[in-house]
């Protein structure tokens, strides 16, 4: 089994998938219902097959795993180089967990063009997961900005009223951010002469070079995160895509911003994150405490929780700064529960909206009177997110404080204050649409959650207490290659230090 | 010495498609004229591939006492050429017939403008350059206009003539000030009389102007208003081998020029060439973006993109070369199949022109739109299309100079420009439909598809173009 390209095949399944999509004909009901199973089928298949990395992964060693290399273009020396370690192989896991919800949250829901849908997501999927296992920067750029044209037609052509103008404005600034990047890809491989990845982190790039590299690195990763100020994509973005465009967004996409911090901004240029540090931690600060205030006086629930979004992932870039291994854990941590809490949250505000088509906060209200059920749900990842002990959300909040807190006291106190707001925010939303009377006359006629809404909210009722109660396995896998990734940080930071020690003397 | 030879088997191919040529001419004269349109379009793609296929097989070596060399940087350009006027021609005979356009000079002229152009990339001495571009200019000049029937065509005709002209008369003025300080016309002496030492200010006045005609040629800002006119008033496949063919000979010909004779004096024209090409993009970007005719909005597309592969050029390496090369080849597939498309935009037997036509084609023609959609993004250089890695190369090669500032330029327009090609895909799948198209002929198929594939499977098997183009930039700088 272990000498299968099993990463490949995980990659690029979905793309199968996707040419079996396409090939299908005939009357457009049966092309739907045929398009939803393969597109079902290859998604669940993948994710079966991507569990057996968990399986397989040897949680003692930093190196990367799952390896495969093949010459692609020789004459640039630049190769198919695919692998994970603890860092990435949880993400990859993410991607193939949450496809197939999406696919089954829009059984209904999309109704039009559910052909076109689902080779969208398919190939989305295979974006997703190329780019956390890619090992080649340059394979690693094509899987990163490739997400974009998928994300663009699934926003364009199935999202809200303003859909055009979300989708243009999420295509362009992510691009502008990432050619930026590309440009610092192009001068990386023109002083390493390489663009692989464990090469790159070995290659020791110069002071000033490494300023301008990260701050290359950043406007794209910034804008992925994405972090205050170049957040303001996110909610216009977040509301007008559908339901599982959302899902997948704010669960996996913003996730990208994070991962790269961790893959190149870190172990690349240690030297450069030790100094835009205080940047980082400043914007993530203001992330925290200006959107959570910002997400108190929305009124409309996918905003609501886009800026929510923003608010976590200021923890992740916090943690990811800390250069400690309780930092950077706790980052990767609360990126993997911040993935699932944030997508079914997105979900819960799908079950509503599929009834009611409004998004508007005041509309609802009073529906535990009818919807027992879903308010149990949506209150369980409502808590999820605010980081109720016991839930994924808690873990890797701690994490993160307790990072923050040995790198400096400030920030931890600052981020604490973000989690207080957090809570406001939530739990105003919570009672707004679930509590007080049920006066609305089209609500008194709405119906719980049917059996496909259940199963598709199980599993992930399941991860997030599993990841709360018990976080042992996820924090096993992440130990060893984050200890590395922290060495390897420290050491460059410390021949610095000791290279300017000389320099003084 | 090779220079002290005659060598015609080198001219092979040249010799072969001008004799075709004629003798399709004298085949159309007595075969009762305009009835034989379809028969000589079809018998010069047939000489065009024939000569392709000699191209490949040709010994090569110099030629003509030093006029002339049929070395792999040519033979790479040639096939192109070839490639684009031969899809030319096939993409205009059922349009010609349905716009009463059927003259069969048609295809006898491009294969005249063909010739010209190979010769271009072949030359190794300004006389011969001349020549080939002016063979090629006239050709072109009246392929502009050949439907004289109409204003808007005779206009942009007669645009196209006068500005070619003084562009021309650039060069050429150029080329005696450059002869008139050296005392030779010949390339490869050019070469070790700059090896020598500085420029005298006389060459380098010379330089500007040959550059400056060389620009017009390519559609290059400042020379470029011509374009957008020209574009927009030809019939619609004449702009498309007007976007390919003589841009690809051009752009070919401006690098022989100036990594040949003005190798060793790259500092000299450097700035020139990164000047040209910063213009070009920001006009190409900007310029496109509230254009509504969409031949009007290839026009500054192709401006944009000829600044894209001058990125190359200002790189002044071999591997700046290869760039170039790879972008052409890449911008050829990609055109050609942009232009199947905009041929295909025919309502109720009329041809229409504006991006609002293309409204909810996803609907309509949802094959059609997807290959729209595709070749969309890979016009702006979206990752995993084939776009992406010609600007890849050209920008790869001028971060290697040292050109960060160019190359971030370049990114930053890309993205202005990516604008425009996602309003072409937003209109396309975002918007209600209109009437539908009239059905497409089979050849557009054809060759929508067969672009399309092309964009899609370069990610996967990249090396046959960048191998080749690779052993095409070596055979320039002489290894």
């Amino acid at each position: 089994m272990s000498d299968w390209p099993i990463l490949s095949i995980i990659t690029f399944l979905p793309l199968v998938g996707a040419v079996f999509v396409l090939l299908i004909r005939g009357e457009e009901a049966n092309v739907a219902r045929n398009a939803r199973w393969v597109a079902l089928w290859t998604s669940g298949f993948t994710f079966l097959a991507s569990l057996m990395l968990w399986v397989n992964f040897d949680n003692s060693t930093a190196d990367f795993q799952f390896v495969e290399k093949a010459a692609w273009m020789p004459g640039l020396n630049i190769s198919y180089h695919m692998g994970v370690d603890g860092i990435s192989m949880l993400f990859v896991i993410l991607a193939t967990f949450l496809t197939p919800i999406c696919i089954l949250s829009a059984w209904e829901a999309i109704e039009k063009r559910v052909k076109e849908y689902m080779i969208a997501f398919l190939i989305l999927e295979t974006m997703m997961i190329g780019m956390f296992s890619a090992l080649d920067a340059m394979l690693f750029y094509i899987f990163f900005e490739g997400v974009l044209i998928p994300m663009f037609i699934i926003i364009g052509v199935w999202g809200g009223q303003r859909r055009v103008y979300a989708a243009f404005k999420l295509f362009l600034y992510t691009l502008l951010g990432s050619v930026l990047m590309l440009v610092a890809l192009l001068a990386m491989y023109f002083d390493a002469g390489t663009t692989d990845i464990p090469s790159l982190m070995a290659h020791d790039f110069g002071y000033n070079m490494q300023l301008w590299l990260w701050l290359a690195f950043f406007a794209s990763f910034a804008v992925k995160v994405p972090m205050w100020p170049v957040h303001t994509w996110l909610p216009d973005a977040h509301v007008e895509a559908p339901t599982a465009g959302s899902v997948i967004l704010a669960g996996v996409l913003l996730k990208m911003g994070g991962y790269g911090f961790l893959r190149f901004s870190l172990p690349m240029m240690p030297l450069a994150s030790e100094t835009f540090a205080p940047l980082i931690f400043t914007l993530s600060i203001i992330a925290v405490i200006y959107t959570s205030l910002v997400a108190l006086v929305q009124s409309d629930m996918k905003k609501l929780i886009a800026y929510s979004s923003i608010a976590h992932m200021g923890f992740v870039t916090i943690g990811a700064f800390t250069f400690n291994q309780h930092g950077i854990e706790g980052s990767i941590f609360q990126m993997l529960s911040h993935g699932v809490v944030s997508g079914a949250l997105f979900l819960c505000v799908g079950v509503v909206y599929d009834r009611m088509h409004t998004r508007e906060i005041d509309a609802y209200g009073g529906l535990v009177h009818r919807m027992p059920g879903y308010a149990v749900i949506f209150m369980f990842f409502t808590m999820a997110s605010v980081g109720l002990p016991g839930t994924g959300g808690f873990v890797g909040e701690v994490l993160v404080l307790l990072g923050a807190f040995e790198a400096n006291t400030w920030v931890a106190f600052f981020a604490a204050t973000g989690l207080i707001l957090g809570a406001a925010y939530a739990l105003y939303l919570y009672r707004r649409i679930v509590f007080g009377a049920l006066t609305k006359e089209n609500l008194k006629n709405i119906l719980d959650m049917n059996p496909r809404e259940w199963l598709i909210f199980a599993p992930l009722v399941i991860v997030v207490i599993w990841m709360g109660v018990y976080p042992v396995p996820f924090l096993d896998v992440l130990h060893v290659s984050v200890e590395n990734l922290v060495n390897q940080v420290e050491t460059a930071q410390a021949a610095a230090a000791q290279a300017a020690q000389l320099a003084a003397n | 010495m090779g220079d002290t030879m005659l060598n015609l088997w080198a001219a092979l191919p040249e010799m072969f498609l001008a004799v075709a040529a004629l003798a399709l001419l004298m085949f159309g004269v007595f075969a009762g004229k305009d009835k034989a349109f379809r028969t000589v379009s079809w018998a010069a793609v047939v000489a065009m591939l024939v000569t392709a296929f000699l191209v490949i097989m040709g010994q090569g070596g110099p030629a003509f006492f030093g006029q002339f060399v049929a070395d792999p940087f040519a033979q790479f350009c040639k096939v192109l050429i070839l490639t684009g006027s031969a899809l030319g021609i096939i993409m205009s005979i059922r349009y010609a017939e349905r716009e009463r356009m059927a003259r069969f000079e048609f295809p006898i002229l491009i294969t005249l403008a063909t010739v010209g152009m190979m010769a271009m990339v072949s030359a190794t001495d300004m006389l011969s350059l001349y020549l080939g571009l002016e063979l090629q200019s006239l050709a072109l000049y009246v392929v502009a206009a050949i439907r004289r029937d109409t204003v808007r065509a005779t206009e942009s005709g007669l645009k196209y003539f006068v500005l070619g002209s003084i562009a021309s008369g650039m060069l050429l003025y150029g080329m005696s000030m450059v002869y008139g300080f050296t005392g030779t016309t010949n390339f490869a002496v050019l070469a070790g009389v700059m090896a020598e030492g500085s420029l005298s200010v006389g060459t380098l006045v010379g330089l500007a102007f040959m550059f400056a005609g060389l620009c017009f040629k390519v559609s290059a800002v400042p020379f470029h208003m011509w374009t957008p006119d020209v574009y927009e008033g030809a019939p619609t496949p004449v702009t498309a081998f007007f976007a390919v063919a003589p841009k690809i000979a051009g752009l070919a010909l401006f690098v022989r020029v100036a990594m040949g004779p003005f190798a060793g004096v790259v500092a000299d024209w450097q700035q020139i060439i990164v000047l040209i090409s910063i213009l070009s993009m920001l006009v190409g970007a900007f310029a496109a973006l509230r254009q509504e005719n969409i031949k009007r909005l290839m026009a500054y597309s192709s401006i944009g993109h000829v600044g894209f592969a001058l990125v190359g050029l200002a790189a002044g390496t071999q591997d700046g070369v290869q760039a170039i090369l790879v972008y052409l080849g890449i911008y050829l597939v990609m055109n050609i199949g942009t232009f199947a498309v905009i041929l295909c935009m025919r309502r109720n037997e009329r041809m229409v022109e504006d991006i609002v036509d293309l409204s909810g084609l996803a609907k309509t023609k949802p094959m059609m739109a997807a290959v729209t959609a595709i070749l969309m993004f890979s016009m702006a250089g979206i990752p995993p299309l084939a776009g992406f890695f010609g600007k890849f190369y050209v920008f790869k090669a001028a971060v290697d100079s040292g050109l960060i500032t160019l190359a971030v330029i370049g990114l930053v327009t890309s993205v202005v420009s990516a604008y425009y090609y996602l309003r072409i895909i937003k209109v396309m799948y975002f918007d209600e439909p209109v009437e539908d198209f009239d059905r497409n002929g089979t050849e557009m198929n054809v060759i929508m598809a067969v672009a399309t594939i092309v964009m899609l499977a370069f990610v996967f098997f990249p090396n046959p173009l960048t191998d080749s183009a690779a052993v095409a930039a070596a055979a320039l700088f002489g290894n």
